[in-house]
């Protein structure tokens, strides 16, 4: 090996070392999160008990609480989290723009507006408004694209249309909810805020079901997705075959973010401020599908017991993501004005 | 018959292009183009704006499919090699790459290897030689744990050279390699070019806006002009006063170029006019 290879081989691994363990260290803290939720609420439950519940053995007063109550709330959190934080840097990679994310130009409040519909204009309920949700948050997502095509995508046109495309959608949800019925009211609501309070296992096992099979396929696209990182014809002249990567990426993260919308609402930001943070950590230009999918899990979590526990008043984990993300998106929108704007 | 005498003899086209139509949408951007780049030579396109030149780039690049008419590699279409083996034959440097914000020259230049590359597998000894070989020829070492966002501009083209270097291709194309360089960090980056095609072998095509510049680094030269071409061959046979005056609409003299003895464009302008006119040699 020549004296070239060993820097530049020392330089690599170092970063690579840097990565893994902030990845690592990511994971580490999910599961820390999660172990926690299970333990704190009205009824302080020790570690003890905990894991035995988790394993199935029955614990008098805590079988209830954490098995029936406490562990669906915080699985589902768990897995909307890495669902939204992985569907959210999935755009913003792709388009090359913090600002596209999902839950910024209209997919998710594409799912949400059609689950509302699907519920109080059809009178659908169960899996068949989340199988609505994600078929309209594709094709709301496909009509961007589409609209925002002018001789190839540029991310700040796609995000500008994705933004009007969400306020119209807005107006639609407006319009259902005045719609609504009191009765479909309750049900409604969870599709238009973020919210974990209806976790059970009828939530969490689908989305569980459809993640499995999703997230390996686009965990390897990886890769690719890094290189679209630079740029289409570069991709293209490294190997990357890019329609169909992008195709690949769009419809698998888009799936993502609406089966996470069907089962727990739109968290605000959680996919915006997932990629970013994740970018911060783990440093730039390294993959960051997995640390974001973790930050995600982990803004889920933690917020979800601020709003729970942190005030007089209990709020939805939407109400909480929501606080965090808007002064970024303000100060994105100040620094995109200034320099265009990147990951 | 070694490549760096006689160097006008023709010698085999590595990727030709036949009698194509370019356009985006309905608009066509050019037409009738058949053009070939010898293999193991440095081809230069030239022309004013919007004559078609990056557009031809990026059909002979693949990233363009034409409207009539294909590019042939090795006399293959090359809309049917696989995407992976294509990659590993020709690279490619867009007129504006975009890098990862912060990401360390190392980490870019190791993308080159992505053709390379299969799922799962590690990242071997050949790619950690190819990537230190990429570095070390375009003197960028010395920058592997940098941040590309903190080079300067000639810098950060050599690392992109380098990538495209990283990829071991024998076919290199850049779009306006020297575009946003001063003058000398634009003799550098063609100097470089020149290295590898002499020292690889590397058949090297790029467009390029300076026809001085062009002159002196090419071994053969395309010229278009609205999306035709006005003329191919070696730069000593095509770079005339009527040329010039065809492609760019601008009366020049061209003269010997005293350090390379390539021809060398003096444009003449309004205010020189009657000087310039009067002494107007015929090459």
């Amino acid at each position: 090996m020549s004296a070239t290879a060993i820097t530049v081989a020392v330089g690599r691994r170092r970063r690579a070392r840097r990565r893994t363990v902030i990845v690592g260290v990511l994971a580490a803290l999910v599961v820390a999160a999660w172990f926690a939720s299970l333990m704190v609420g009205h009824t302080f439950y020790g570690p003890s008990d905990v894991v035995q519940v988790v394993r199935g053995e029955t614990v008098p007063g805590a079988s209830f609480t954490v098995g029936d109550l406490r562990l669906p709330r915080a699985s589902l959190a768990v897995l909307t989290g890495l669902a939204f934080g992985m569907g959210g840097v999935t755009f913003q990679t792709m388009l090359r723009n913090p600002l596209a994310s999902p839950d910024v130009i209209g997919i998710s409040t594409g799912a949400s507006a059609a689950g509302l519909f699907a519920i109080v204009i059809l009178g659908l309920s169960g899996l068949a408004v989340s199988a609505v949700a994600v078929v309209a948050a594709i094709a709301v997502a496909l009509l961007i694209y589409v609209l925002a095509w002018k001789d190839g995508v540029v991310g700040s046109r796609l995000v500008l249309i994705g933004i009007g495309m969400a306020a119209m959608l807005h107006a639609v949800i407006s319009w259902v909810l005045v719609q609504a019925s009191e009765w479909d009211l309750q049900a409604a609501m969870r599709w238009f805020s973020g919210n974990l309070n209806n976790a059970g296992w009828d939530l969490v096992v689908p989305l569980l079901v459809v993640m499995a099979v999703v997230a390996p396929v686009l965990l390897a696209q990886g890769g690719r997705l890094d290189l679209l990182h630079l740029g289409d014809d570069t991709a293209a002249a490294l190997g990357v075959p890019v329609e169909r990567t992008r195709l690949l990426c769009i419809v698998t993260a888009v799936v993502l973010m609406a089966c996470a919308t069907a089962a727990a609402g739109p968290v605000a930001f959680v996919a915006f401020l997932a990629g970013p943070i994740a970018a911060r950590l783990v440093g730039p230009g390294t993959p960051l599908l997995v640390p974001a999918a973790l930050v995600g899990a982990l803004l889920v979590l933690v917020g979800d017991q601020v709003g729970q526990w942190a005030f007089d008043n209990r709020y939805p984990v939407g109400v909480v993501t929501g606080a965090l993300g808007a002064p970024y998106l303000v100060y994105l929108l100040i620094r995109s004005h200034r320099t265009g704007g990147a990951l | 018959m070694t490549p760096s005498l006689n160097r006008t003899v023709s010698p085999m086209a590595a990727l030709r292009a036949d009698s194509l139509t370019l356009g985006y949408g309905d608009r066509t951007v050019a037409s009738g183009l058949t053009v070939s780049l010898p293999e193991g030579r440095v081809t230069a396109i030239v022309g004013a704006n919007a004559c078609g030149k990056s557009t031809l780039l990026r059909a002979l690049a693949r990233l363009l499919r034409p409207t009539d008419g294909q590019v042939l590699l090795d006399g293959r279409d090359i809309h049917a090699v696989p995407t992976r083996q294509l990659a590993r034959r020709l690279g490619l440097l867009p007129q504006s790459p975009l890098a990862p914000e912060g990401i360390a020259v190392g980490d870019l230049v190791a993308r080159g290897r992505h053709p390379y590359q299969r799922m799962l597998s590690r990242w071997s000894a050949a790619d950690e030689a190819a990537v230190a070989a990429a570095l070390d020829a375009t003197d960028t070492a010395g920058l592997a744990d940098r941040s590309v966002d903190e080079l300067s501009g000639g810098q950060r083209q050599r690392v992109w050279i380098a990538m495209a270097l990283a990829q071991e291709t024998d076919l290199l194309l850049l779009d306006e390699p020297t575009t946003f360089l001063d003058v000398s960090h634009q003799v550098d980056v063609l100097d470089l070019l020149a290295d590898l095609n002499r020292s690889r072998g590397t058949t090297i095509a790029m467009v390029l806006h300076d026809l001085n510049l062009a002159a002196r680094y090419a071994d053969h030269l395309i010229a278009l002009r609205e999306g035709r071409i006005v003329a191919e061959g070696a730069p000593s046979d095509v770079v005339t006063g009527d040329l010039v005056r065809d492609v760019f609409g601008m009366e020049a003299r061209v003269i010997e170029d005293p350090v390379s003895g390539t021809p060398l464009v003096v444009p003449i302008g309004r205010h020189h006019r009657s000087a310039g006119l009067a002494e107007v040699a015929v090459r």
